[in-house]
């Protein structure tokens, strides 16, 4: 099992605003609105190194998505800012004929998805984000699992000419992945060759299918753990080898276990290669209070229930 | 223009409009013949615009955004007949396959669209993300949208509206169409507005009225003033009184002409209040 090692910990959305500061000195075209949320999603550094381009509409997410449609027309590049739960069931269908039908090229970028947003609850933590955005025709769907991941996801979709929906978090995890790295979108990084079972993880997941991937060895199995940072448009190719070679799969999120990675992965394998599959996230179920770690061992979001779904994964196979 | 060149042009837009709900049998008259002398003064007299090639980004360009977008057929004729697209293709109207769908998309490409609309409430938003490109890209050219009355209930124009004002975006004239109609009867009955330009005042914007939509010379002379005022600080809003179904007397003043096509003897009653002026389609 491959050995990775924790650069430092930190939490996905700095790695966002790194990526728009980055963005703000280097591509003019690019410019940021956000709804009263500007700390917490890390804009400060671009809004006051660029007042002109950065856009305040206040507590308003439904005009927000509007006017990031309309900046389109003149060549702008706009990123919304705004909770994960804000930037897609409160403005589902601005998304959905302004940017989305309309094809603009919009990147809605959001923060505090899933539970560990933690003690604000349930009314904040969206599961479904994932499943909504996929749906839509054209729209690209990317949850990195780090700091630096997120960062240079953030500076890629900017090149990217089209709707994007760019999901991170609030709290601090294992920065893991190369400050170097080039983010490819729609590319699936394996994290570990292995021969027993696929595990197929996104997000904060990603950190914890490595962890279980260590348990799993000391018993001798063989994971392949693959980060499928780009839910949407998804590496078929990828996820099929790696199946292929392996016989079962596992799936790692935190999101609902419908509409999310799963039934991605799921739709892919079943009409493609039909072969036993766990799903680790939430089982239609709302969130609520608590910290974030409580929360994922609570709703079953841990290494354990990955290595749990291997097993399972692997006694299918049989 | 002449104004009677104009005139001429409504009345032909008219028979567009008749016609081509009349050839779908569906689409929505009432709301398109009541703004037909605002659409035809906006592309003939009022904005600088270039239908050919139609660029999305339209820099230089005075831009238009339909956020009614069910009154599709008024826009439609009035693109055709300003050199967007051939006007053959009124035909094809909310046809299978055809750029002219039921409601306007950028989808099919249909020269002139720049942004769907047909949900209701998110084209003041969209013509204010347009307006702000403008001024970043230097470009002193103007932003103008048309909203229905009855759209006024969906909350996000006024998210927009507060958002105009605060943000002082100037460069963009907002135009309400009160017909007083919607779908399930006058906006009086369904859900009462109150005063609308109040409320506007009261949300920071400058507000025009025209009085009677159905008359081009007050069109254009207030959409002209509107102009001269843009650039001073406040988003400007125009009160448009119009008459739903203007222009053929049995769908003048009901809601009942909303969304409904005429058949063939009220197709024939209409095309005869409407004469053709500049060749049908």
């Amino acid at each position: 099992m491959q050995t990775y090692t924790i650069l430092d910990k930190k939490d996905t959305r700095s790695g966002f605003g790194a990526g728009l500061t980055y963005l703000g000195k280097t591509n003019k075209n690019v410019v940021a609105l956000c709804a009263d949320l500007t700390g917490s999603l890390k804009m400060d550094a671009f809004a006051k190194a660029h007042p002109d381009r950065f856009f305040q509409v206040g507590i308003a997410e439904a005009n927000m998505m509007g006017i990031a449609a309309g900046l389109t027309i003149g060549g702008k590049i706009p990123f919304t800012g705004t909770f994960a739960n804000f930037s897609t069931g409160r403005v589902y269908d601005q998304i959905r004929q302004s940017i989305a039908y309309s094809g603009k090229n919009v990147k809605i970028c959001a923060s505090h998805a899933g539970l560990t947003l933690g003690e604000d609850g349930a009314t904040h933590q969206i599961l479904e984000d994932v499943g909504m955005m996929r749906m839509l025709p054209g729209m690209v769907v990317i949850n990195p699992c780090d700091y630096n991941q997120t960062m240079a996801a953030t500076i890629a979709i900017a090149q990217h000419q089209g709707p994007v929906y760019l999901r991170f978090g609030r709290p601090v995890v294992p920065n893991f992945t190369s400050p170097d790295q080039i983010f490819e979108i729609g590319k699936a990084v394996t994290l570990n060759t292995g021969a027993d079972v696929s595990i197929f993880a996104t997000g904060h997941l990603v950190w914890k299918a490595i962890e279980a991937g260590h348990i799993l060895a000391q018993q001798g199995i063989d994971a392949e753990i693959i980060n499928i940072h780009t839910i949407k448009p998804l590496d078929v190719n990828t996820v099929i080898q790696s199946v292929k070679k392996t016989g079962c799969a596992v799936t790692a999120e935190e999101h609902q276990l419908n509409g999310g990675l799963g039934d991605a992965i799921a739709q892919t394998l079943v009409c493609n290669l039909p072969r036993p599959i766990e799903m680790v996230g939430v089982n239609d179920s709302f969130g609520e209070s608590g910290k974030p770690e409580e929360l994922l061992e609570k709703y079953g979001l841990h290494a354990q229930a990955i290595v749990n779904a291997a097993l399972k994964s692997i006694k299918r196979k049989m | 223009m002449e104004t009677e060149n104009l005139k001429n042009i409504c009345t032909q837009t008219r028979r567009d409009i008749v016609r081509m709900v009349h050839g779908a049998q569906s689409g929505h008259p009432g709301g398109s013949l009541g703004c037909v002398e605002f659409m035809v003064a906006l592309y003939n007299q009022i904005m600088y615009h270039q239908p050919k090639p139609f660029d999305m980004n339209g820099i230089g360009q005075d831009l238009f955004f339909l956020s009614n977008g069910h009154i599709s057929p008024v826009w439609y004729s009035v693109l055709a007949r300003s050199g967007y697209f051939d006007v053959a293709e009124l035909a094809t109207f909310r046809f299978i396959n055809t750029r002219l769908q039921g409601h306007p998309t950028t989808h099919e490409h249909l020269p002139g669209v720049r942004v769907a609309s047909g949900s209701l409430g998110q084209g003041l938003s969209v013509a204010l993300g347009a307006a702000q490109s403008k001024k970043l890209n230097g470009d002193d050219k103007l932003v103008y949208v048309l909203m229905g009355d009855g759209e006024l209930g969906e909350g996000q124009v006024w998210e927009a509206a507060i958002y105009a004002a605060a943000k002082k975006v100037d460069n963009i004239i907002a135009t309400v169409d009160l017909n007083g109609q919607q779908i399930d009867g006058a906006t009086d009955e369904v859900l009462p507005l109150g005063n609308i330009a109040l409320k506007f005042e009261a949300f920071g914007w400058q507000v025009l009225t025209i009085k009677n939509g159905g008359d081009i010379a007050e069109v254009i002379q207030v959409l002209e003033k509107a102009k001269l005022q843009c650039n001073q600080g406040k988003p400007i809003a125009i009160m448009m009184h119009t008459v739903m179904g203007n222009g053929v007397d049995f769908m003048m003043h009901s809601h009942k002409w909303h969304g409904i096509a005429p058949n063939d003897a009220q197709l024939e009653q209409a095309l005869q209040q409407l004469p053709e002026t500049i060749g049908d389609y």
